[in-house]
């Protein structure tokens, strides 16, 4: 009898040196963390970039840093810097490392594609940067670089579809026996739904961006040529798509809540529901962005039966999903509230984090009334920034929370909790400033030449200050977590004595993640296994 | 201390089928959202008067001249392939390897066929890309499609090879191939009827 061995070894460790393993690994823990890793370079990079372009604001006839033709690419590079080199990294780099382990699973689904779609959003990323510096990018002035810009984000948008796919697929196929969707972690849950809102938006993006690229390239007849770029791909970077893009931080919260506080989440099957919301409202919002509110002022009565027929869509678009998130946080408050939880920087950094989202999803309702002319403002710039942190604030903590998993030791809760509280403090300058300027009238995209009255060099400068805070409460928390990789101290295997798979084994887990096959009973898999052995019983 | 070798792995729940499920999903976007931009071009075209169809939107220009044969060859020939990849199926469940290899093979042929009816449309149209946004428009969607369908072609060729290779207790995979041409004879029907009949 013949016998094929179809379990491949996902890590070619055993003879190739340190970075040849990590250049050719498919080993998801690996993967993932080569996403994080990338993802906190990518966040720097962008918030670096932040502060140029927000110093230049405060005065931009005396200090005339960027020239007024490069403002676009800037801003460009700036968006795509946060929400493709950051977001969208350090939540797909999360997801791959612990969505497997949680499942309790061998593996990840399809590796080596999870693996390729790193290299490829890397590659991707890489080229759309450099495109920009080159005077590509969106206005670029340089054709060939503009059409390597659309190219890059391409195969930056196919990189990140693969390793959704490969996501989606493993909680769809891998999980451990008895294990339901809904006794899956609420991390896994999310990420499910924010893969699949990645993958049918991705490919829509990508569709409009080969239409772009080859009429930029051939024709320059319909879309704009390089103004263009902006107006047809724009919508990538800015709302609500960087909301859809931080789905899978939700998941961490409901994560992370009942475990530090030592107990259950409240109502479990509510918060499935809070993130399925989130997610299928967002995504329907992301294909209506047109739907706006014309408030009329005075005559806001009139023709009440019309108002209320554009109102309907409205609030089913825009409010429903802020319902979902106020649910999270209700729930979250809930758990809390029945436990005495010690105060600790995954909390913290996670609860930071969705006040943040949650402030950016409210005040884009507002900036959708057409009556507050805030649409074209810097008003936006104020929904998209706490959005944004308030994601990066979530991966933080779930870094902090799942790090000592992953690398076996522990990131410093002394020291980390006051970077939560900086994070908390950029969101406050970046956005409320964002807020005032947009509603008198800042126009986005523009370095000076505001008409407005006011202290503008002061909400300017604010937003430049909240940049260079959050700069350096990521360069902190870089360093925090180098440190903790190198010298933390020695993590147990189940640091925060929690309730599902990926503490049931070793901190780092082998290759393999799990030495034998479990069963899943409960939602709570862990604490019925430790509730089994105290009491004496087998499972 | 020698440390045992970890238990088998649990089968994942058909990982492959899941897998080509989700990849279709985005593929159906992909050419959703390509036909949804062109239908917004052509609805945002001038109307102009036709000596044959009275009038009409001015999106395709007057001179040029769709192959409808070609592309309606080429509808009849995905269906043909989806009937193929479902014969493969059939024939695998009852490990009939004669006929599994067969039907893999005429489904290979006729995606060949397939995708020589689309370079027959091309060479026959004589347009450049550089000519107008209908034409660059019309390159992107035809040839996204076409990067679909070779996508297809590899997919077939890899099931050959594992399933004549021995595997042949993969039905799965030969399952999971036979959906991916499903979804690819679906996606062109959106771009047959878009594209080629509508215009």
């Amino acid at each position: 009898m013949t016998s094929i061995e179809t379990h491949l070894p996902t890590d070619v460790s055993a003879s190739n040196s340190a970075i040849a393993t990590w250049l050719t690994s498919a080993d998801h823990k690996k993967v993932g963390r080569l996403f994080i890793g990338s993802g906190l370079v990518g966040l720097v990079a962008g918030l670096v970039l932040a502060i140029v372009v927000t110093f230049e604001r405060i005065n931009a006839d005396s200090y005339q840093i960027l020239s007024v033709d490069s403002v676009p690419q800037v801003l460009a590079a700036v968006r795509l810097l946060l929400t493709f080199g950051a977001v969208v990294p350090l939540l797909l780099g999360l997801s791959i490392a612990v969505v497997p382990l949680q499942l309790g699973a061998r593996s990840n689904a399809f590796p080596r594609l999870a693996a390729a779609g790193f290299w490829m959003w890397l590659t991707g990323l890489g080229i759309a940067v450099a495109s920009i510096i080159g005077n590509g990018g969106p206005n670029g002035g340089n054709s060939d670089l503009v059409d390597l810009y659309l190219a890059g984000s391409i195969v930056l948008g196919l990189g990140v579809l693969m390793a959704a796919t490969s996501i989606a697929v493993s909680v769809l196929t891998t999980r451990a026996p008895g294990m339901g969707i809904l006794r899956a972690p609420l991390f896994t849950w999310s990420s499910l739904v924010g893969s699949l809102a990645v993958i049918l938006t991705m490919p829509v993006l990508i569709g409009t961006t080969l239409y772009v690229y080859v009429d930029h390239r051939y024709a320059r007849a319909g879309f704009g040529g390089n103004i263009g770029v902006n107006q047809w791909v724009g919508w990538a970077l800015s709302q609500p798509f960087s909301f859809l893009l931080a789905i899978p931080a939700l998941g961490i919260v409901l994560d992370v809540v009942p475990t530090i506080a030592r107990t259950r989440l409240a109502q479990r099957s509510v918060a499935f529901g809070a993130i399925g919301v989130v997610c299928v409202f967002a995504l329907a919002v992301v294909t209506q962005t047109s739907i706006t509110l014309p408030w009329e002022g005075e005559k806001f009565f009139d023709n009440a039966g019309s108002k209320i027929a554009d109102l309907l869509p409205f609030l089913l678009l825009n409010v429903v999903p802020v319902l979902g998130l106020l649910g999270v946080l209700g729930l979250s408050l809930l758990t809390l509230k029945s436990a005495k939880p010690v105060i600790s920087a995954p909390l913290t950094f996670v609860l930071i984090g969705l006040l943040g989202i949650l402030l950016g999803a409210a005040a884009h309702i507002v900036g959708l009334v057409e009556d507050a002319g805030l649409i074209g403002s810097v008003y936006e710039a104020g929904v998209y920034v706490p959005i944004t942190f308030g994601a990066i604030a979530i991966a933080f903590g779930g870094i902090c929370f799942w790090g000592p998993k992953l690398w076996g030791r522990s990131i410093s809760d002394k020291a980390a909790t006051p970077l939560a509280l900086l994070t908390l403090l950029a969101i406050g300058l970046d956005s409320v400033p964002y807020f005032v300027a947009g509603f008198a009238d800042q126009p986005a995209g523009l370095m000076n030449g505001f008409s407005y009255s006011g202290p503008q060099d002061l909400w300017n400068a604010l937003t430049c200050a909240g940049f260079v805070v959050m700069l350096l409460a990521s360069i902190a928390f870089i360093g925090l977590a180098l440190k903790s990789f190198t010298s933390g101290a020695v993590a147990g295997n189940d640091p925060w004595d929690g309730s599902t798979l990926e503490w049931a084994t070793s901190s780092p887990p082998p290759e393999d993640n799990f030495a034998g096959v479990i069963v899943v009973n409960s939602a709570t898999p862990l604490t019925d296994s430790k509730s089994a052995s105290s009491t004496g019983k087998v499972a | 201390m020698l440390a045992l070798p970890p238990a088998s792995q649990p089968v994942p729940r058909r990982q492959v089928f899941v897998g080509t499920a989700v990849a279709g999903a985005a593929g159906l976007m992909l050419v959703g959202g390509m036909m949804a931009t062109w239908l917004q071009f052509r609805a945002d075209a001038p109307v102009r008067e036709s000596a044959k169809r009275g009038f009409i939107k001015d999106w395709m220009p007057e001179r040029i001249i769709v192959p409808e044969v070609a592309a309606n060859i080429m509808l009849l020939g995905l269906l043909v392939v989806c009937v193929m990849a479902q014969w493969a199926v059939y024939s695998a469940k009852r490990n009939d390897r004669t006929h599994t290899g067969l039907a893999l093979g005429v489904t290979a042929l006729m995606a060949l066929a397939v995708i020589n009816a689309q370079i027959f449309i091309w060479t026959q149209m004589g347009v450049g890309a550089r000519d107008g946004a209908f034409h660059s428009m019309f390159y992107a969607s035809t040839g996204a499609m076409t990067a679909l369908l070779l996508s297809g072609l590899v997919f077939t060729a890899v099931a050959s090879f594992r399933y004549l290779g021995g595997r042949t207790k993969e039905v799965e995979l030969v399952s999971a191939h036979a959906l991916y041409w499903y979804f690819l004879a679906a996606a062109f029907c959106a771009v047959w009827f878009v594209i080629y009949v509508q215009k």
